[in-house]
């Protein structure tokens, strides 16, 4: 079943199902590398609660909880 | 067709992938630095001497992981690599791609084959790529690329010289378009009716027309999109998407099946594991945040204080030695005051633009900034600000005018402009000698209810009342301005692995930065500092009679002239003008004639009431002679000037008024026009009459004086 990635605890490997969200939001995160059936895990949250780190294809990156919300995944 | 006698080639790259470096060891000391025609994107060049073909000029192409843009600043990439809107185009692009990071890097690679554009591949952080499993076997890339790929390591230059032949052989090679997958056909279909309306200068190409495709969307801004074009390639929101999930899968999945297993297998960086354990810790990394926080601010407060005083005793120096040589004159005078004076108040702000470049660059190069947004967005998003605008808004509490340029490290223009529209608003240190001055003459030493002392207590709340409203204010701001909104703006931010910067990376920034400061917005300081000049010196009072005074005597009588001088001149009369303005707030228009001095710069306040009230202008903030001609000032009706209730408004007024041609300069140069400069005068100068009537009238209602 698919969940969103903000839903999958820390360090859990996790397999991308679809990314959603505004047009150019999703352009930019899929032109860095989120596309379907790529690995992707979230590393870390920041000490406020928000954003969060995530390791997709080597690359770390950081985005807030609810763009993580528009992340479909697969465990 | 092409008028220029040399070669030029961009050096493109995703961020964090070493372009900066390996641009300026390519170019050595022959880089400068402008701005991008129409944007304010900053668009570094140089050159080289190449064997084959005398001198190369090199351009440097903004940062970016796909050439795909929604705004204008993002569009300067897809420019600067087809040479559109004015930019020269390149005859060769050298695509920057981290060895550590192949297979995303080499996303933007695809896209410039796609394009047409000769292509070399300078493949940099081969050395970590060895620490962390390997480098990618550079023939075996060379091979699959159909380009040169050249390992470079731009820390020491070695490769250079291969990066240079591969260059001066590579502008001479064939180029034709490259496209590693086919669209389907609804896509090729979409393709070709925009490719029909590309505006005439633009290449007629499928790539050109695909970039179309994938930019236009209800959100985005760009340049030189005709309506025919609009009307021909937006998507449905529903067929736009479909498109960029094609066109990223395409693209990638060529790059998975044909270069994934080049890379190595991505094993994270052991130093950046183990440093983030510290600097992005709930606890150390705050602590260690707030600990390099209070070093940059530090620094800029009272660390650039000799620096600036040299300057200062510098220009003073060159004044005195101007008109000791020279017959006094109003030449003279417009020499000393106005030029040696205006260059005087441009160069003084160096220091603190050096220092905290300085930082920045150290912060940026090294990979902790993105770390300072990780920590700090939760806390700045919620007045809908950058995680990164901290730096400048905390810098804003020394000056505003390097806190301004510090906005830099901002990618989106909305950010920037909003963060420049409250960094002014922080109590910067020009405020201080005001607020001293005010506090020292008005208010008791005493101590309130026996507990706080009021004028500490004055001084630490007027901080607080400027860091509270600032922050409001970027939340008003976003909420209301069109161009400030930042509703749907997402926070998607590379945390790159830590790396030593390179000092001379760091050092040409801050140079290059300054460069910037002094030639644009110093032009609009001097300027404005004549001008200031103009106004307090005409129309001049005759100088007068000396004879037969003693020396006490002619410094009184020289002191009475200066005031009147004042009170008579351009300046003095505009003073007593705008006397109805601001006589709601407490003020007369002898304090008038203050604050348009304090245009100058906030602390020339105290000089110019020393003047007003004939104390002479040699007066600063601890003077007592100036405190008691404050207290002894009175009104028509006999009634004290200055009441507390009076002091309070004007620190609320200083506050929050724009009086800083220096911020509103650098403003203009930042934002790249007169618009932005002229709202936020326009915005502060309305909120501080607003605030300092409420407290003047509203003390008075409740029965103050």
């Amino acid at each position: 079943m698919p969940e969103p990635l903000s839903a999958v605890p820390l360090n859990t490997p996790a397999t991308l199902v679809a990314v959603g969200g505004e047009r150019g939001f999703r352009r930019r995160l899929m032109e860095l590398g989120l596309t379907p059936g790529v690995a992707i895990q979230v590393l870390n949250i920041a000490p406020l609660g928000d954003p969060l780190e995530i390791l997709v294809r080597g690359c770390h990156l950081s985005l807030r909880r609810a763009e993580a919300d528009s992340i479909q995944v697969e465990r | 067709m092409n008028a220029r006698p040399q070669p030029l080639v961009a050096i493109a790259g995703n961020p964090n992938a070493g372009k900066t470096t390996l641009f300026n060891r390519l170019t050595g000391s022959r880089g400068r630095v402008g701005n991008y025609p129409g944007v304010t994107v900053e668009r570094h060049s140089g050159h080289i001497f190449l064997d084959a073909h005398g001198r190369v000029d090199l351009v440097d192409v903004p940062g970016a992981y796909s050439l795909a843009a929604r705004s204008g600043e993002e569009q300067v990439a897809i420019e600067a690599v087809l040479g559109l809107s004015g930019n020269p185009r390149p005859d060769l692009v050298v695509l920057c791609v981290d060895a550590t990071q192949l297979v995303r890097n080499l996303y933007l690679t695809l896209q410039i084959q796609e394009l047409g554009q000769r292509v070399v591949v300078a493949l940099t952080m081969v050395d970590e790529a060895d620490r962390l499993g390997g480098t990618p076997d550079a023939d075996a890339l060379e091979e699959i690329l159909g380009c040169v790929v050249v390992p470079v390591n731009a820390q020491t230059g070695e490769g250079l010289p291969d990066l240079k032949r591969a260059i001066s052989e590579g502008l001479t090679a064939d180029a034709a378009p490259i496209w590693r997958w086919s669209p389907s056909p609804s896509l090729a279909e979409s393709i070709a009716s925009a490719r029909a309306h590309l505006p005439p200068g633009w290449p007629a190409s499928d790539a050109m027309a695909l970039w179309v495709l994938s930019s236009l969307e209800e959100r985005a801004e760009l340049r030189g999109i005709t309506p025919e074009l609009a009307r021909a390639a937006q998507l449905e929101p529903a067929a736009g998407m479909a498109v960029d999930e094609e066109v990223a899968r395409a693209r990638y999945g060529w790059l998975d099946a044909n270069v994934a297993a080049l890379a190595s297998d991505p094993t994270p960086d052991p130093w950046t594991a183990r440093l983030d354990r510290v600097l992005i810790h709930p606890v150390w990394g705050f602590g260690v945040f707030l600990a390099l926080m209070f070093v940059v601010f530090q620094s800029l407060f009272s660390w650039a204080d000799p620096a600036i005083g040299l300057v200062e005793g510098i220009f003073g120096w060159l004044g005195e030695a101007a008109s000791g040589a020279l017959p006094a004159s109003l030449l003279t005078d417009l020499l000393v005051e106005g030029v040696i004076g205006g260059v005087g108040s441009v160069v003084v702000f160096l220091p603190q633009i050096l220092l905290l470049f300085f930082f920045v660059g150290l912060m940026e190069d090294s990979g902790y900034m993105a770390r300072v947004a990780y920590l700090m967005d939760r806390v700045m998003r919620s007045m809908n600000l950058h995680g990164r605008a901290f730096v400048p808004m905390l810098s804003g509490f020394a000056c505003a005018v390097p806190a301004v340029m510090a906005t830099r490290t901002m990618e989106r223009r909305r950010d920037r402009l909003l963060t420049m529209m409250v960094v002014p608003l922080m109590t910067c240190s020009a405020r201080l000698p005001v607020y001293t001055l005010i506090i020292a003459a008005l208010f008791p030493v005493g101590a309130a209810a026996g507990v706080f002392p009021i004028q500490g207590a004055l001084m630490i709340g007027i901080y607080l009342f400027s860091t509270f409203t600032a922050l409001a204010a970027a939340w008003v701001l976003s909420k209301t301005m069109k161009p400030l909104r930042g509703e749907g703006a997402p926070f998607l931010m590379e945390l790159p692995p830590y790396r030593r910067p390179r000092l001379p990376d760091v050092l040409r920034m801050m140079w290059g930065r300054s460069r910037l400061f002094l030639s644009e917005a110093g032009s609009v300081i001097l300027v404005c500092t004549v001008i200031l000049w103009g106004l307090l010196t005409f129309p001049s009072v005759p100088a007068p009679d000396l004879t037969g005074l003693n020396d006490a005597q002619i410094e009184q009588v020289e002191m009475t002239h200066q005031g009147q001088q004042l009170r008579e001149s351009y300046a003095g009369r505009l003073g007593q003008a705008i006397e109805p303005t601001i006589s709601p707030l407490g003020f007369d228009w002898k304090m008038g004639v203050g604050l348009i001095g304090a245009f100058a710069a906030r602390e020339v306040f105290v000089s110019t009431m020393g003047v007003v009230y004939n104390v002479g202008g040699d007066v600063d903030e601890e003077s007592v002679s100036l405190r008691e001609r404050i207290r002894a000032e009175t009104r028509a009706d006999g009634k004290p000037a200055y009441t507390p209730l009076v002091g309070l408004s004007l620190m609320v007024f200083f506050a929050l008024a724009c009086q800083c041609m220096s911020t509103l300069a650098v403003v203009k140069r930042e934002s790249g026009g007169w618009r932005w400069p002229a709202f936020l005068f326009v915005y502060m100068t309305a909120l501080a009459w607003i605030a300092s009537f409420t407290v003047y009238q509203g003390g008075r209602l409740l029965g103050f004086s």
